[in-house]
């Protein structure tokens, strides 16, 4: 066929990609590729249609699942089975195992055997979203109030009542599905069982039916033995002089009179309980009391910075509709008072050490707002010095710029976690300011890092205030410990994303929002046996917005296969992906990048390798076969070792790639998706709800008639060919010059026609599904701005070194044929 | 010629001196065993209402190591328009200011009424006064309140121009910027944490007066120099009032069985430093008020465990006072710093338990700042004296005056030894200095960094002339104050007394010598040095060296046979003196005895700077009876001749004789002894100890009180007996400052131990002859009374052994 596709009977669908020998013209290889190897030229070249094989798949294969599997809801019930894929809009029935928005698994069905697992190199890892959003139409984790004695365990694993906990003996006691210890059933959870052996009440009780549910946590579950305190806000922002000037101090003070109202709370009718407060600072830090009986605020300057404390108690958190009053006129009194300061240095470590400080005293924990400026070099702990060093780049020493300046941060965290201070952090740099050093207490208390670099009130304004409005806005847990048990066999063994570990079980989060995921690696210790399958059980012990200790609970449950085909059949691309460019991101820290980058194609080529090996039927050596379920892991694969963190261009600097880094650490698997591998969507024919098809991200794809609208997660691009269609400018841009269109545009003009509805209805659906609000960039064909986008086109050839994905497809198919040699 | 009591009186009343002897023994040797040491009583800025300031400078002697000031003692030759320096007998030009000079037409400073005359120095810029505020806020809402109040008040009584500024302090210490609009801005620290001035600096963003500002010279008067912390009240007034109005407690939680955290001392070191960075060498207050000790930081004197109570006198004696030493060092380094740059620091602490009050008490002692002890910021005690702090003269300036020298110029025969008072050495060494120190000594100038018109310094001199080099005929010994000060209007101003007095041998003249001895100019001048060693030595030394002063005293000047001491008697101008003794022993000043540490220090502290009249009645109070008439009481002086002068007629009315119909006048009130003998049923006793005003109702006045005559109009003359003593010691109360503690008890009363404890105990349980007898009341004692005392001096100085 023309699409080089064909069947393998025995083994489901493969995808076999023809490669002949021949001369192509990009017989040229990307010198990256011949590190150590021969300079012989490669015989290799794609012989197949002049659009490229693969590519068409990418497409396809969304495309396909999204026809397949958007139409029936996909019902948890079923052991082992892969969920729709994060392209395709599904709805999910519970019945029994955690809902995919909750957790992902990289395969579903999962070796036995150590051995089994080692020669796939498939990695066994889950995806987990704890306080993942739902849908409307699916209803959130129901609450389970096992009483005063909290709720019901497995005495010897500790693991909570789920759907796997076994009844007998009359439904006295139960037997735990983790680890087979016998359990006697308390008294007031007491209930006979049916014929079957299933407990009378099992579909009235969520958490003998549901795969995710939450509990009421007793007193036990809590910080000394204290039921916990609502959680506290606290704002700090910057004033020095580069803060006033770039006008964020202004936008800041302004848009939390509003956004105070939408404090998160879990009742939509009842006022927030969470409490506020506010500082300011530059080398020096403005607390403020703005407590409901005062006249006007008070200021408390702290300019002992080095030994940071809480100046005052009474009047540093207090409730927003009480203090209404003074906290208006204290934040439209601030830009005013900073409005001609000449400071210009700043501190950072003083203002977490305030924060935590102040959530110690106030005996709760909660979260803090940083907006910040510039690199902290004032006297005080935690100051840091200008490290940037582009020279490093690409060297073996290039981790350390990865790495944070000192311990102090990484000190501060740990404190941090302990109170339950999450700490998010909006930086609007104009130089480097180290993102590396300054991004470790968010990074370790589960919080975020914004970056505006060379923010402009006009331009970036949209930007940062509907982010800061979802992350004050967001649902979210406070000082959260997370643990996943398994049953016998597997155990987890490594974590990713944005948090804190004292000990090599406990997931520590001083915040937990709804955005955060944690990737959890298992391994084997034992055999697994093909009859039980294997569980999960995720428990996240959290502190509700309204001050409840909650314990959320997510089961998982997967078959066991001791056919490595079962395994190949029943895997996660996407899922793999995301767990990839995690570990080869934290992998950054220690190793140098050519290394990751290295070890990441290997272990590709090997899971390829082992497949072409162990299940695909016999073909001659040329023909690259792929799994079904892996058939994008190329393409995706060739996105990730593009990426700006693992190869940067000469215009990434330090503390993008650092930010980056950061950032990809805690994405779930629909973000990473589309942050590797962008969605180009030519703007043709905008009928209907559907959106039209995407193309490959491909310049050849990008005709000089139309307009591309990409988005990558973090950015949206609308890039206008130089002879579109005038009917197409007017449309989209009221004018049908294409020289008369302002490529400055961050938001479309609002025209009365059905196709600029339309579009705006897209872009305003697609920051809707983004966790962080992505900015319009115009691009005209041709212009300066268009080596931005291009950079977003991931299938060429980068500026910066990296292969097009026909050449790493063919340098892909080498390493496999010389490891099956 | 006039006598001796007249010449002290008319030079008290002209110059503030007061001589141990106004008759100076002519060598060395011989002053040495006159005993009590030539010495003065000197008050600087004693009120002479009368007194023009003169709008020039002084004229000084040429030669440097002299620079005294011109003075009427000077030798003046009008046609050569030249004067003799009666200190170094240098010859000195006129400036050509006086050219027109002659004996008709003579200078203020020439003439000899005026032997103490003041300048007012026209060079460098008026002054802003500085007054900080360093408040507490851990205490009751109620003393809370009566504090803002009394704050708030006082802002009315400075003047519009005075630069005021607010330190708050809790278990944090705030510094507040004044005249913020729409918010209030303050500065915060730890108070668990000492500051420098310069980080203060950097913490505060203070920069010092430019050198153009700080500079001397000819300019006009400037806008006055304020910063964002101390401001002009006429500016802040009202933003002051209302920051001072939201004050709140401390609002850091104090478990049970804690003291608030109360960090004093790093408050009063942010004070002194703010000061130091901003107005050096400027008249500046630092007003410290606390409602208890400090409990953390530098400066702490007590845990903030409840169960561990503050030192008493007992655990210093053990060395158990863990705080004490350490908290001292904090306080004695800020005074330091205080008192160089000019600045006072008073401290005003109101709260039933100690405060800390030894630890700190060289704040108010090295600079001339006022201790004022009170049991809560609501009562009277506190609000009035507070209040009087801001007391005006005829003139309208505040009798306060502030960042003042004294330098003293002596004449060649006699040299300085030191100064005991409120002052602290400004170490300038010269020709008048002696080696041997007494009290601040080594120097001739002394900073005073707050004066008002009471501040009393003893200055104690040596006379150096040798035995064998004879004084001509004619020579005086000359002093002369010199006393720079800023005055509250701003300006600086300099009090010149020149003083002198006659020398004497006292192997011939030694009567004239005796004859000229103030007794009580010289107890109090040897009650400052007992106190001033008593500070540093134990008790019974201090005693001890006190007696055998005073036998000495009685061996040299006394008339006896040996051996024999109804033979002994004492002339006239010593009569009193071994009285004052006597009562000096039995005094708080020496005894610690219940007191506590910080009654102690108080009680020292403000006998260390007033007057010799006020001085004199804390040794021994004074007592008025009042009673029913009869025939007036006659009160004889006590003297040394035995118990005859102990007696007092005594008339009584019984009773069965008030009556409506009976005539009875009330007496005037009459001085009564200071003995227990005194204390009688019918009458009102009204007892001024300087501390303490107390009315002290006898049994049956008690008792007719408390069947209410006095409401009834037929003994309306009852009302007035008992009216008379109130209104006597309210005026007391008005003048006296601090303003004394007013008791008003009866007999058997709790408080009346103040009254018992301070007449001598001429009855007491030991000697049983006035048992039963209406005599007196027995004191319950065994302290010697005055009259065992008086026997056993006589014995000892008649003593052949001793």
């Amino acid at each position: 066929s023309e699409t080089g596709l064909c069947r393998d009977t025995n083994l489901g669908k493969d995808t076999k990609t023809i490669l002949q020998h021949g001369r192509s013209p990009r017989t040229q290889w990307p010198p990256s590729f011949l590190n150590g190897r021969s300079l012989e030229p490669p015989r290799l070249f794609l012989c197949v249609s002049k659009t490229g094989v693969p590519s068409v798949l990418q497409i396809q294969v969304i495309e396909d699942d999204r026809a397949n599997k958007s139409s029936e809801p996909f019902t948890t019930g079923v052991k082992g089975q892969t969920p729709p894929l994060v392209t395709t809009n599904f709805q999910v029935k519970d019945q029994g195992n955690a809902s995919p928005r909750f957790i992902r698994c990289t395969a579903y069905n999962i070796p036995c055997t150590a051995d089994m697992a080692k020669q796939s190199q498939v990695p066994l890892a889950a995806v987990i979203k704890p306080l993942a959003m739902l849908p409307p139409d699916e209803t959130r984790p129901y609450i389970v109030d096992h009483g005063e004695a909290g709720p019901i365990r497995c005495n010897r694993c500790k693991a909570y009542m789920c759907p796997y906990m076994q009844f007998i003996e009359g439904g006295r006691r139960f037997q735990c599905g983790f680890c087979s210890c016998l359990t006697d059933v308390p008294p007031h959870y007491f209930q006979h069982l049916d014929h079957s052996g299933k407990r009378v009440d099992c579909c009235d009780r969520p958490e003998l039916s549901l795969g995710s549910y939450e509990f009421v946590a007793t007193v036990d579950y809590c910080k000394n033995n204290k039921l916990p305190q609502p959680p506290s806000f606290i704002f700090f922002i910057d004033v020095s002089y580069n803060a006033v000037k770039s006008g964020m101090v202004n936008i800041v003070c302004q848009e939390l009179k509003t956004l105070l109202d939408y404090l998160p709370r879990e009742n939509p009718e009842a006022d927030s309980v969470v409490r506020v407060g506010f500082v300011t600072y530059n080398k020096v830090l403005h607390f403020y009391n703005v407590k409901s009986s005062l006249a006007q605020p008070q200021m408390m300057v702290v300019s002992d910075v080095s030994d940071m404390f809480l100046p005052l108690l009474d009047g540093f958190l207090v409730n927003v509709n009480d203090s209404r009053m003074v906290i208006e006129s204290l934040l439209d009194q601030i830009p005013e008072m900073f409005a001609d300061t000449r400071e210009t240095e700043t501190v950072f470590g003083p203002v977490i050490q305030a924060g935590l400080e102040a959530l110690k005293a106030a005996d709760c924990a909660g979260k803090l707002f940083l907006f910040h400026s510039s690199l902290p070099i004032a006297e005080a702990p935690g100051k840091l010095k200008n490290r940037e060093d582009k020279k490093l780049v690409g060297t073996d020493k290039e981790k350390s710029l990865f790495q944070p300046q000192s311990g102090f941060y990484s000190n501060l965290s740990k404190e941090c976690v302990a109170q339950g201070c999450c700490v998010d952090l909006f930086l609007f740099p104009n130089q480097y300011v180290d993102v590396a050093t300054l991004g470790v207490v968010p990074v370790s208390t589960g919080g975020s890092v914004y970056k505006y670099t060379y923010f402009q009130a006009e331009v970036d304004r949209e930007r940062f205030l509907n982010d800061l409005r979802r992350d004050v806005q967001k649902p979210m847990g406070f000082d959260a410990v997370m643990r996943v048990r398994t049953s016998t066999g597997i155990r987890a063994t490594d974590f990713f994303g944005s948090f804190f570990m004292s000990n090599t079980t406990d997931v520590e989060l001083a915040g937990l929002d709804c955005d955060k995921t944690v990737t959890v690696e298992f391994r084997h210790d034992d055999k697994l046996s093909e009859d039980t399958g294997a569980l999960m059980q995720c428990a996240v012990l959290y502190t509700s917005c309204s001050g409840q200790r909650r314990l959320r609970v997510h089961n998982m449950a997967v078959n066991c296969c001791s056919q490595l085909a079962d395994l190949y059949r029943n895997c996660e691309t996407d899922t793999i992906i995301n767990f990839f460019s995690k570990y080869a991101y934290r992998s950054l820290l220690n190793t140098p990048t050519k290394t990751v980058r290295d070890t990441l194609v290997n272990q590709c080529a090997q899971i390829l390798a082992c497949y072409r090996k162990n299940c695909a039927s016999p073909s001659s050596a040329g023909q690259l076969i792929l799994p079904e379920c892996m058939k994008l892991l190329p393409v995706y694969l060739n996105c990730v070792l593009k990426s700006d963190v693992l190869q940067p261009g000469a215009d990434v600097s330090v503390d993008d790639r650092a930010y980056l880094r950061q950032l990809l650490s805690c994405m779930d698997v629909s973000e990473s998706h589309v942050f590797f591998y962008p969605r180009l969507l030519p703007l043709v024919k905008l009928d209907g709800g559907s959106l039209p098809m995407a193309v490959r991200n491909s310049e050849e794809r990008l005709s000089k008639g139309g307009v591309y609208l990409l988005e990558t997660g973090l950015h949206l691009f609308l890039w206008v060919g130089a002879n579109a269609q005038q009917e197409l400018l007017s449309n989209i841009f009221g004018t049908p010059t294409f020289s008369q269109i302002d490529p400055n545009l961050t938001s479309l003009p609002e025209l009365d026609n059905p196709f600029s509805q339309r579009l705006r209805e897209i872009i305003n659906s697609f920051r809707s599904q983004r966790s962080r609000y992505m900015k319009l960039m115009v691009v005209k064909q041709e212009d300066k701005a268009e080596l931005i986008f291009k950079h977003f086109l991931c299938e060429d050839k980068s500026a910066s070194g990296g292969a097009s994905y026909v050449d790493f497809l063919c340098h892909m198919h080498k390493e496999i044929r010389q490891l099956l040699s | 010629m006039a006598t001796f009591p007249e010449f002290i009186a008319q030079n008290e009343e002209r110059d503030g001196v007061r001589f141990s002897w106004n008759v100076w023994p002519s060598s060395r040797l011989e002053a040495t065993r006159m005993v009590v040491p030539v010495a003065s009583l000197f008050t600087p800025l004693k009120e002479r209402p009368e007194l023009p300031p003169i709008q020039y400078e002084p004229v000084l002697c040429s030669r440097v190591t002299c620079r005294a000031v011109l003075n009427p003692l000077c030798q003046v030759d009008y046609r050569a328009k030249l004067w003799a320096c009666n200190f170094c007998y240098q010859r000195n030009q006129f400036p050509p200011t006086y050219a027109g000079i002659s004996d008709v037409n003579q200078p203020a400073e020439l003439l000899p009424q005026f032997s103490t005359i003041e300048y007012v120095v026209q060079r460098g810029p008026l002054m802003p006064l500085v007054f900080l505020y360093v408040v507490d806020t851990c205490m009751e809402d109620e003393d809370l309140q009566a504090l803002k109040e009394s704050l708030q008040m006082s802002l009315s009584l400075l003047p519009p121009t005075a630069l005021v500024g607010l330190i708050t302090f809790g278990r944090m210490i705030q510094v507040h910027e004044l005249g913020c609009e729409g918010i209030s801005k303050s500065y915060v620290f730890r108070g668990t944490k000492d500051l420098n001035a310069k980080q203060l600096q950097e913490m505060l963003g203070l920069t010092k007066p430019t050198a153009a500002q700080a500079g001397r010279g000819p300019q006009a008067p400037q806008a006055p120099l304020s910063n964002r912390f101390l401001q002009p009240v006429q500016k802040i007034d009202m933003n002051l009032t209302d920051l001072l109005g939201e004050l709140q407690r401390d609002p850091w939680p104090v478990t049970q069985g804690k003291r608030p955290l109360r960090s004093l001392g790093s408050a009063m070191s942010i004070a002194v430093g703010l000061l130091e960075c901003t107005f050096p060498n400027t008249g500046a207050r630092i007003m410290t008020f606390i409602g208890g000790p400090a409990t953390q930081g530098p400066g702490m004197v007590v845990g903030d465990e409840l169960k561990a109570p503050i030192r008493s006198w007992h655990d210093i004696e053990k060395d158990n006072a863990k705080f004490m030493k350490k908290g001292t060092k904090h306080y004695e380094a800020l005074a330091s710093r205080a008192s160089t740059n000019g600045h006072i620091i008073d401290i005003y602490a109101c709260a039933l338990d100690q405060t800390g009050l030894l630890e700190m008490k060289c704040c108010s002692n090295h600079t001339g700042g006022y201790m004022v002890m009170a049991d809560s910021f609501t009562t009277s005690l506190f609000k009035q004296t507070f209040q009087r702090v801001f007391t005006k003269d005829v003139s309208g300036a505040f009798k306060m005056a502030f960042a003042g020298t004294l330098e003293i110029k002596t004449s060649r025969e006699i040299k300085i030894s030191g100064a005991i008072g409120p002052c602290v050495s400004l170490n300038a060494k010269g020709p008048c200095v002696s080696e041997n120190e007494i009290g601040t000594g080594g120097t001739s100038q002394w900073k005073i960094c707050g004066l008002d018109h009471n501040t009393t310094l003893a200055v104690y001199f040596e006379v150096v002339n040798q035995h064998n080099a004879p004084i001509p005929q004619g020579g005086r010994g000359a002093v002369q104050y010199v006393t720079q000060y800023q005055h509250s209007s701003g300006q600086k101003r300099i009090r010149v007394t020149t003083t002198a007095r006659n020398w004497a041998d006292a192997g011939t003249q030694i009567q004239s010598i005796a004859a000229s001895f103030d007794q009580e100019a010289s107890a109090i001048l040897m009650a400052r040095l007992a106190v001033y060693r008593a500070e540093t030595e134990e008790g019974p030394d201090v005693l001890r060296w006190l007696d055998r002063q005073l036998i000495r005293l009685c061996q040299k000047f006394g008339d006896y046979h040996k051996d024999d001491p109804n033979s002994f008697r004492f002339s006239e101008t010593f009569s009193l003196y071994p009285q004052f003794m006597f009562h000096l022993r039995r005094s708080p000043f020496l005894q610690v005895f219940n007191n506590s540490p910080d009654e102690s220090s108080y009680y020292r502290h403000q006998f260390m700077r007033q007057d010799l009249t006020q001085s004199l009645i804390m040794i021994q109070p004074i007592l008025y009876a009042y009673s029913f008439n009869g025939p007036p009481e006659c009160v004889s002086t006590v003297v040394c001749s035995g118990p005859a002068l102990l007696s007092v007629q005594i008339s009584t009315v019984d009773f069965n004789t008030l009556q409506t119909d009976s005539v009875v006048h009330i007496s005037l009130k009459r001085p009564v002894l200071l003995d227990s003998s005194s204390i009688l049923p019918d009458r009102i006793l009204l007892m001024d100890t300087f501390f303490q005003i107390l009315i002290y109702h006898g049994e049956t006045v008690s008792q007719w009180r408390k069947a209410g005559y006095q409401e009834l109009p037929e003994y309306e003359n009852f009302r007035h007996l008992l009216q008379a003593p109130v209104d006597d010691a309210q005026e007391i109360l008005h003048s006296r400052f601090p303003m004394p503690r007013y008791i008003d008890t009866e007999h058997g009363g709790s408080q009346a131990r103040f009254l018992l404890s301070k007449v001598n105990p001429s009855q007491t349980h030991n000697n049983m002859y006035a048992w039963g007898q209406e005599s007196g009341a027995p004191i319950l004692t065994d302290d010697v009374s005055l009259q065992v005392f008086m026997d056993h001096l006589k014995k000892l100085a008649v003593s052949s052994a001793a």
